[in-house]
Order: C-alpha cells, then structure tokens, then sequence
C-alpha cells in the first residue's frame, strides 16, 4: 500500500472525528463484505497511525504507549476488525524494532510506520493451538544458502493483505522467527471467510512450501530467546486487543444511549426504564476501569518496568470478559434489533467474543493471573 | 561478578518465586519453574535496572541460567557501554 500523503501522528480528537466519519458508519459494511478498502487502509496511512511508538529516524513519531493504547481504543470503537490489522501490524513493527539487526531495521521499519507495508504474525497452525505455541509443525532447515521453510500458519489476522509475516518456525535450536515477503514463492495465502467475529480482519491461511530465505530472514535471537520475540510480541498484542475491548465497550455505551432515547415500550422511554439504567451503569463502570487498567499497563510498558507483562494480562482478562458481557447487554436492550444489521450491536457482540480467544484465551489468562494471586501470598 | 548485581536479581526473582530457593550458582532453569513469561520479565528487569539493552548475540540461555551468569552479562554489557 503507498500512503501519497503522510503527516501525523493524528492527535486523539482527530482520530476520534476519523471514526466517527470514516470507520463507524461503515463498520458493519466492512463486516458484511469481510473487506476493509485499500483507501481506509490508506487514510490509517495519512493520519499516521500504523506504527506511531517506532522512533522518528524510522518514520514514527516516539508515540508513548498510552497513547498508543488510547489510538487502538478509538479504531476499536469504530471497527474491530481495523484494530485488529492494527494489532498484528504493531506486532510485527515492534518485534522489528526491537530484535532487528540494523539491515532489517533499514529494510522494514519505515515502509511499515508509513504503512506502505502491512505485516502479519504467523504462529497458530491448524494442528497447534496458538496456547501451545511450544509445539509448532512449521520448519526451517538451514542450508548453505541460508533457510528452507515449510508449513502452514492459520487464523492469520491481516494474512490476504499483508506483505510480509512474521514466521515463528522450528529449527535446530528449537523455535526461530523469520520474516518472510508474501510474495516469496512457495507462499499460498487462502482467505478464511465466513468465520463469527472481526470478519473485516482479512483472515488467512498460509502455506509455506519449500520457501527460500536469505540468512537475514532470521529475526533476533534463536533458541530459548526466540520465546522473548514471541513473548514480547504477544504482550504488545495483549495490550493492543485489551484497549480495542475499551473501544467496543464505548460502542455499546454510544449506541445503547441513542437507542433507549428514542424507543419506548409501555409509553416509557428505555432510558427510563430502572433495568436500563443499571446495565449502562455497569457499562460505564466497566469501561473506567478498564480504561485505567490499559493506562497502568502502557505507563508500565513507557517506563521499560516488567511489570507491564502481568498488567496486560489483567488489563486485557478485565477489559475483554466486560466486553463480551456488555455487548451483550447492548444485544439485549436493543431487542430484536439488536440482531439486525441496521444496528451496531450485534456485530459488537460478535467481534467482542473474540478478544476472548486471541492473544491468550480467557481461560489462559486465568491460569497466569491465579499464579500471581499464589505468588504475592507467599511473599 | 557484582555482588550488588546479583543481589538485584536475586530479590527480583525471590519476589516473583518466594517458594523457590536457590544458589547464585545454580541453574534456575533445572527448577522448573522459568517459562516464558518470567524470562520475558527478567530480560526487562535488568535492562531497565542497569540501564542497558541487551543484543541478541548475548540472549542465550547459557547466560541465563544462574544468577551469578546473569551478574556477569550485566558487567559486560555496563563495561561495554562505559568502554
């Protein structure tokens, strides 16, 4: 994708107004199609917002990552399925950034913070779940001229519009990353359509069939470190999923206010109705917190503290478990038109089911964040 | 060795694993109970408590495995920096 113009970043109110006009109002078209244009992918381009954390000697802007946090909330309130491309593109940017020799860092990094390239994070496979990430049928061979690589990578968010993946592969010293151009031959992209939630996410499946890599496909360190780059990519992506939930929960807060200011039953409007003015309650309660859990998680990121790690895990469990249950509040105070396409609701519900599941599932999360519990009362 | 280094990573893991008892020269990852998460946070623990990155080249587990090789990284990566 080639940006034509690029200022920015966009500070937040205009990201707000882009939203609002551009995204929001197109969201569930977005979804129907299971498409998101090129000229929408263009305008995350020109408001530079792809990669804004990357620092200005690659095109970004030093964004913090609060900010950063509060960008991918306001995408999140306008279309799931844009933050998510977001999600995997900041991923893959970051990853770069941080593990990149000086080569890939010159290769990659502006061409990904102008957005004139898109990335994805290739690790769930068909008969791996991303969970267990330890047991991967994707392989890299090294030879003389530098890797072969073979397997197959699926539920690939960004995959039918990505240029480059972001691999993760076994070798010899057990697990590696590989960037790897979507135009490599030997790589067969299949889009996933039809699925439940964020279907404008451009899901993919990738085939990987006898692709030759250069030696600098390599990224960062290989063996036991190679869990860093993962660990250190999922955590950014944990966080980035846990403020998009904000953003879902502001949709549903948004529409269900407009909503119950219109619609009456029994000659009473919904907004006056005492169960109605419950589940917003909860909804705005729900949504502060959240939003103070993301904020703790990126002030902690912004200051290099590990500490970030286990608030991002409780930032995302809070913010995607209230997601799911307020969209599904908003479901049901929208009634049966809560099903219809002429609402946002539904597909809220639906897009909020995932953020769940990707990044560390609920049930994942639950294990880690229990452990914590343990720990500070041993202390 | 920095005695004050190891001390560091020392409480920084004993805060994390207060169950855990260990040597500076014993190897943590025989314990069973570094994953991939706490090795995340240690990789950020000394980079942010020394002040220094890490390069690839020194992310092995090899220097890893015991407080006292984790002490020793942090003295070369400080002495690199200051040289």
């Amino acid at each position: 994708m080639k940006a034509e113009t690029r200022r920015g970043p966009a500070d937040l109110a205009e990201v707000g107004r882009f939203v609002d006009l551009e995204i929001a109002p197109r969201a569930n078209t977005f979804e129907r199609e299971e498409w998101i244009p090129r000229e929408v992918l263009s305008r995350v381009a020109d408001l530079g917002l792809w990669a804004p954390f990357l620092p200005p000697e690659f095109d970004g802007e030093a964004m913090d990552m609060v900010t950063v946090g509060r960008v991918h909330e306001e995408i999140g309130r306008g279309c799931s399925g844009l933050r998510s491309l977001l999600t995997v593109h900041s991923m893959v940017s970051a990853s770069v950034h941080r593990w990149g020799e000086p080569a890939q860092q010159e290769q990659w990094l502006r061409a990904l913070a102008r957005g004139e390239k898109l990335g994805a994070f290739c690790l769930t496979e068909p008969d791996h779940s991303g969970s267990d990430s330890t047991a991967e049928g994707t392989t890299a061979v090294r030879d003389q001229d530098g890797w072969i690589l073979n397997g197959r990578k699926k539920w690939i968010t960004g995959g039918q519009v990505a240029d480059v993946f972001m691999v993760f592969a076994t070798t010899g010293a057990g697990t590696s990353t590989f960037l790897v151009e979507s135009d490599r031959p030997g790589v067969r992209v299949t889009p996933l359509p039809h699925v439940m939630g964020t279907t404008a996410s451009m899901l993919a499946e990738i085939e990987f069939t006898d692709v030759r890599l250069e030696p600098t496909a390599l990224l960062g360190p290989q063996g036991w470190a190679a869990g860093t780059v993962m660990t250190n990519a999922l955590d950014l992506g944990r966080y980035s999923v846990a403020c998009g939930s904000v953003g879902i929960i502001r949709a549903a807060i948004e529409a269900c206010a407009a909503y119950t200011s219109v619609r009456s039953a029994g000659g009473v409007l919904l907004r006056d109705l005492p169960h109605v003015r419950q589940m917003m309650s909860g909804m705005v309660t729900a949504r502060d917190a959240a939003r103070l859990l993301c904020e703790k998680a990126g002030a902690l990121k912004d200051a290099g503290d590990p500490a970030t790690i286990m608030a991002t895990w409780v930032a995302k469990y809070h913010a995607s478990t209230s997601a799911v249950r307020i969209a599904g509040d908003a479901v049901q105070i929208h009634g049966a038109n809560g099903f219809s396409p002429d609402y946002p609701v539904g597909r809220l519900y639906r897009d909020s089911k995932v953020t769940e599941v990707i990044e560390g599932s609920t049930q994942v999360q639950e294990l880690t964040i229990a452990a914590e519990a343990y720990r500070e009362v041993a202390q | 060795m920095s005695n004050d280094a190891c001390t560091q990573i020392r409480t920084f893991i004993t805060t994390k694993f207060p169950d855990v008892t260990f040597s500076d020269e014993e190897d943590i990852f025989a314990l069973g109970f570094v994953n991939s998460l706490f090795a995340m946070e240690l990789v950020m623990f000394i980079e942010k408590a020394f002040g220094t990155r890490i390069p690839n080249e020194e992310l092995h587990l090899g220097n890893f495995r015991s407080v006292s090789l984790m002490a020793d990284l942090v003295a070369r990566q400080t002495s690199a920096a200051v040289g």
